[in-house]
């Protein structure tokens, strides 16, 4: 007898979310404060994705929340993070252009103390993951992190393009090989790409995702959920 | 770039070609090797297919399979067949023949337009074009000011007018503005959108519609997977763009989107982003990729690079010097800077032919680090010190160490090779060829050293 295809489909619904909920954990922010790391690929949408997260956290939680603009590299970074501060309601530890983004990582932990704030996000500079030198500074970023409050960065997260092909999964690992990766924010799912890349992820190094980014207003951001992901991934 | 795509193409065919007789099953196990390769690579798996069928046809043929050397008749059509999928003949922006040439940039978020914009504004600025930007990304926050730095920073005029107007307006002023100013090119910068968003892809046609641009380029983000094929059909419909450039490729180790984009949308790659500094931006030539993923290394453009920046005049002279035996530290350290102009030595490592099988290359991550040092320990020297090395002993070697943040033990190092380059130097110029036992102590005998990190560049 023919298999039933839905019930095929639905098997293979299951066992693609079971692959995708690897590792699954939800995001950590007992800590007082509690220090996020995001770091990830140049274009990936590391700040539009903390700016995300600081407005829900604040204006849904009441979480005060300090932003650290330790991208000090790329040109406007900072005032791109400003006016996502500006509308969540953040407060904002920035530093000249060019200046050690380990430096500003500890300042911003350092005024998240100080303000007894929730939660601080520090921002990083995109890098590809094939640049040595820039991988061993976000290293010490996390070091410096770690200096200023010991067990911090509570959660570490990396952005990852939906788009993006069999690449990602050596993003990931060598991110993780880096700064420790909590979690995946994959983002940009909005188009037609459907992020398939994060089940080797998951399967092969089991970071989990943690966010998904669907748009560009902030509502856009949600937490994953493996089986709308896998039914997406399947569809007709 | 291209590594693991390089890697596997180039070891099914050294099969090939280690064998003097190829049956059709030894093509057809080829095939299927390059076919995989591809495939793991991103291609598109439909432009694979297509690829690997024309491939093999032309393998079967008889004037391959009864040539007298069958296996490099097959590295060469898979040669041909890759230039030919990337696009075949470079080309070139059509230029206007007068009043300003206007591109205009498209793409997703995060492609790496405003960077792109820069870059190709620099690199139009070195062949003596007067470029002006237009800044009508009015949505995501400090897009404009992005632009205006690195703008300033390309040697480009930036025309902005902040965010509270219709990027088509902007597009129309900043038109009439290079007209009145005339400047040769204008480059409009837009916003990310996504191919799905039928609001910002309208206005994109506006804005094309509006200032009628020579060029339309995508920005394509070279890690991109299968999606990059739908990504770049829609912006094909709407924005009709005319080429391509492709950002990020130094992520990439398998080139899927630099393969696929050709054979999918009919529209070339023009140029090619591979680095973090605004010069790290090149034209993009079909040809020479493919030589470079099968390995046969690319001298044209390491002969281009270097005939940039390398002055004529100076030539002679260190070659005079050479003659004489006069080459100093001095000279070196000319030497050393004008070869890193070029950009970083790993990158020009693999533009030679067969480095790209050398392993050990390969993977020696060239440090950059180390050759501060030897720049840092030059310049701690006086110029008599440089002129004759012989004079540094006990008390000098010290001073330099500290002047240099170095240690004792890397400036002894540095005056060491310093006087085995001038032996071997001395043999070349005396038409010698060097001993290669020579040359391999050299190479070796760096040493590896605490390295400075934390660089950004």
């Amino acid at each position: 007898m023919p298999a039933d295809g839905a019930a095929v489909r639905d098997r293979l619904i299951e066992i693609v979310a079971e692959v995708a909920a690897t590792a699954r954990a939800p995001i950590d922010l007992s800590a007082q404060p509690a220090v996020v790391l995001v770091v990830g690929v140049n274009g990936t949408g590391k700040t539009t994705t903390i700016g995300k997260v600081a407005s829900h956290l604040s204006k849904e939680f009441g979480l005060s929340v300090v932003l650290g603009a330790a991208d000090t590299y790329r040109a406007a970074a900072t005032e791109q993070l400003a006016e996502w501060a500006n509308r969540a309601g953040a407060d904002l530890i920035r530093a000249e252009p060019g200046a050690d983004p380990g430096a500003v990582a500890f300042d911003a932990v350092a005024a998240a103390r100080a303000r007894e704030a929730d939660v601080a996000i520090i921002d990083t500079a995109g890098r590809l993951h094939t640049q040595g030198n820039l991988m061993d500074e976000l290293t010490k970023v996390r070091r410096v992190i770690g200096k200023q409050l010991p067990d911090a960065p509570h959660e570490t997260l990396l952005t990852i393009d939906a788009t993006t092909g069999q690449n990602g999964l050596r993003q990931a690992k060598i991110f993780a090989e880096a700064v420790e990766v909590d979690g995946v924010v994959l983002t940009k799912l909005d188009g037609t790409a459907k992020g398939g890349i994060v089940l080797a992820i998951a399967s092969e190094l089991g970071i989990p995702v943690k966010l998904i980014g669907t748009g560009e207003s902030l509502e856009d951001l949600r937490p994953f959920d493996p089986t709308d992901f896998a039914r997406a991934l399947l569809a007709e | 770039m291209f590594d693991q795509l390089s890697d596997r193409l180039q070891a099914t065919l050294s099969d090939v070609r280690s064998r003097g007789k190829l049956s059709e099953s030894d093509v057809d196990a080829a095939m299927r090797e390059i076919r995989l390769a591809l495939l793991e690579a991103d291609v598109n798996f439909k432009v694979v297919k297509s690829f690997t069928a024309t491939l093999k046809e032309r393998c079967l043929g008889s004037e391959v399979l009864e040539s007298l050397d069958p296996g490099q008749q097959v590295v060469k059509i898979v040669n041909e067949e890759l230039t030919t999928l990337m696009g075949g003949a470079s080309r070139d922006l059509a230029l206007a023949s007068s009043g300003p040439t206007v591109i205009l940039m498209a793409g997703l978020q995060g492609s790496g337009k405003t960077t792109a914009c820069a870059k190709l504004a620099r690199h139009l600025g070195e062949s003596g074009k007067d470029v002006a930007l237009a800044a009508c990304d009015v949505y995501r926050p400090a897009a404009v000011e992005q632009l205006v730095t690195v703008g300033k920073r390309a040697g480009a005029a930036v025309y902005e007018q902040g965010t509270d107007r219709d990027p088509v307006d902007i597009a129309a002023w900043a038109l009439d503005r290079a007209r009145a100013e005339e400047r040769d090119v204008l480059i409009v910068d837009t916003a990310g959108r996504l191919h799905v968003d039928e609001e910002l892809m309208a206005e994109l046609a506006r804005i094309r519609k509006k200032v009628k641009p020579h060029d339309v380029l995508l920005v394509v983000d070279a890690m991109t997977g299968q999606d990059a094929v739908g990504v770049a059909e829609a912006f094909a419909e709407t924005a009709e763009f005319d080429g391509v450039v492709m950002s990020k490729l130094d992520g990439d180790a398998r080139g899927g989107a630099a393969l696929s984009v050709k054979a999918v949308t009919g529209k070339p790659i023009l140029f090619a982003s591979t680095g973090e500094k605004l010069e790290d931006f090149d034209r993009f030539h079909p040809d020479r990729m493919a030589s470079r993923i099968l390995g046969m290394g690319d001298v044209l453009s390491l002969i281009e690079k270097a005939e940039k920046q390398v002055d004529e005049k100076q030539a002679l002279d260190l070659q005079e010097k050479l003659k004489q035996d006069r080459f100093t530290l001095e000279d070196f350290l000319q030497q050393m800077r004008q070869v890193r102009k070029m950009g970083p030595i790993g990158s020009l490592l693999g533009m030679m032919p067969g480095m790209g099988a050398m392993k050990q290359l390969k993977n020696a991550d060239v440090d950059e680090g180390e050759l501060d040092r030897v720049e840092a320990i030059i310049l701690s020297m006086t110029p008599e010190e440089r002129a004759n090395p012989a004079m540094i002993k006990g008390s000098r070697r010290k001073r330099i160490a500290n002047g240099s943040g170095t240690k004792v033990q890397h400036v002894n190092q540095l005056v060491k090779q310093f006087d085995q380059v001038r032996k071997l130097m001395r043999q070349v110029v005396s038409g010698k060829m060097p001993d290669p036992q020579q040359l391999a102590q050299m190479a070796g005998g760096g040493g590896r050293t605490p390295r400075p990190k934390m660089r950004r560049r």
